[in-house]
């Protein structure tokens, strides 16, 4: 073992894991609006990812009038690059990215539909802003957490953009996969409540 | 009598390195988050402490890597004067990068600056040289995440800032990284040298055993002043709330010019990935 500790079977984290509440992902409206800043909840369901790359993809069919490869109305769409699946796994390490460096983007997602978003750090005051007039939450998962999350991934496929290798677009199937609701519909910012205000 | 290693040794050995600093966190390392869950003073933060710990657990059982940002590779190279390599360091060298990031299924992280064109096997890796005394051959691996690599800031202080000056730009620094280093973080900084020696001597500050203070005990203190001033602003875990932003402050000097204090500050995560070999 790594730190001369043998690990329980159910690991406090696990325990820790287990208990919180269970959400359906993608949200329903009534779920969204019971988001609190500060909540740690689980999530089941369905996300989309994408990173840099997606995200600067996306505007360019936008800006081009083309559709888009999902349609993200009501979607949560998670800003992460995972490592190759090793032989065997559905996928390599799926940690969170930051996430500040979609900003610029995400208003004009926000615009069609989306309604969540998940990745690490503040959001702009433009994302904020964007996230209240269009009804949308912000949660941020563990980072550097890439194995114990990859573990809560159950599925993965590919959904565009192939080339962009890890920064492609993929489509989770997800199962107690832990998040903290940063950004609510009430306009709370948790990163904000807790003294950490970084990138305005 | 001139010692000769292989090409084919380094690079061997740089892929091992590669793989293994991506799946298996150093004692030291789970040692200081041990540490800050034990002593940490939010519940939530405990409990992502805790997470964390799991993590580092599975990772290396499952032979996944700690966290899917596998970084750039920054490679430290101690060479002695008496010993050389057989061939080209730097080829052996980027070889070993090549193989460890495919070889582990590593993430590769690393594009062209302007195309943003992915080069699809993590080279070039950033090498670092130093010839020292003996006949010897050390290589040290940072996998270098660029979550907090982003957050990095560097400094040319007027030297009547002294240390009081040095240590509120690094708090500030650090502080406004906020979360997205991913803290608990390990807080590198260079003072003195150049502009370039100062960012330098930031790195190669965080090969450092973790947490072991500088020799000079004012220097020693600078660190733990720094690091108080950090933990005190109450960012905490992930910025989730509490007292452990940073686990330790680790400070390198070198002489500067009389008109000049650089100070360069290079932020590492918690997934503070390090391995070093001696050949």
């Amino acid at each position: 073992m790594l730190w001369g500790v043998v690990m329980p079977k159910m690991s406090p984290g696990s325990r820790f894991l287990q208990q919180l509440r269970q959400v359906e992902v993608p949200f329903n409206p009534e779920v969204v609006a019971g988001l609190k800043a500060g909540e740690l909840v689980s999530l089941n369901g369905v996300i989309y990812t994408g990173r840099d790359q997606t995200h600067r993809r996306l505007c360019a069919l936008l800006d081009e009038g083309k559709e888009l490869p999902v349609d993200l109305r009501g979607q949560l769409l998670y800003y992460v690059g995972p490592t190759p699946p090793p032989p065997g796994r559905v996928i390599g390490a799926a940690g969170p990215t930051t996430s500040y460096r979609m900003d610029p983007y995400t208003p004009r997602l926000l615009e069609l539909g989306l309604t969540a978003s998940m990745g690490k750090g503040p959001r702009s005051a433009e994302v904020r802003q964007a996230m209240l007039a269009h009804r949308a939450v912000y949660l941020a998962t563990i980072g550097g957490a890439g194995a114990l999350l990859a573990n809560c991934i159950c599925k993965s496929e590919l959904v565009a953009f192939a080339d962009a290798g890890a920064e492609a677009m993929f489509r989770f199937e997800v199962e107690g996969f832990p998040a903290v609701v940063i950004n609510d519909l009430a306009g709370n910012d948790f990163y904000r409540l807790t003294a950490c205000s970084a990138a305005g | 009598m001139m010692r000769v290693f292989s090409g084919e040794e380094v690079t061997a050995a740089v892929r091992r390195l590669a793989i293994s600093a991506a799946c298996d966190l150093e004692p030291d390392i789970l040692e200081a988050l041990l540490q800050a869950r034990d002593r940490e003073s939010s519940e939530l933060s405990r409990n992502v402490l805790e997470l964390l710990l799991e993590n580092a657990d599975i990772a290396s059982r499952e032979r996944l890597p700690v966290c899917q940002d596998t970084g750039i590779a920054v490679v430290f190279v101690e060479l002695g004067r008496e010993a050389r390599v057989d061939g080209d360091l730097s080829v052996a060298i980027e070889e070993g990068v090549r193989r460890g990031y495919r070889d582990g299924y590593l993430r590769s992280s690393v594009c062209d600056p302007l195309t943003r064109i992915n080069t699809n096997d993590n080279t070039p890796a950033v090498i670092h040289l130093e010839p020292v005394a003996g006949d010897g051959l050390t290589l040290r691996l940072l996998p270098k995440g660029c979550g907090s690599e982003n957050m990095s800031a560097l400094t040319m202080l007027p030297p009547s800032a002294g240390k009081s000056g040095i240590i509120s730009y690094v708090v500030e620094q650090v502080v406004a990284a906020g979360s997205n280093p991913c803290p608990p973080v390990v807080v590198g900084v260079g003072v003195g040298g150049s502009f370039e020696k100062s960012a330098y001597l930031a790195k190669k500050s965080l090969c450092r055993p973790l947490g072991q203070p500088h020799a000079r005990p004012d220097a020693a203190e600078l660190e733990a002043e720094i690091l108080a001033g950090i933990n005190e602003k109450g960012a905490g875990v992930h910025g989730l709330g509490g007292n452990n932003t940073a686990l330790a402050v680790h400070l390198e000097l070198f002489p500067s010019h009389i008109a000049s204090l650089p100070v360069a500050v290079n932020i590492q995560c918690h997934a503070h990935r390090h391995k070093e070999i001696s050949l």
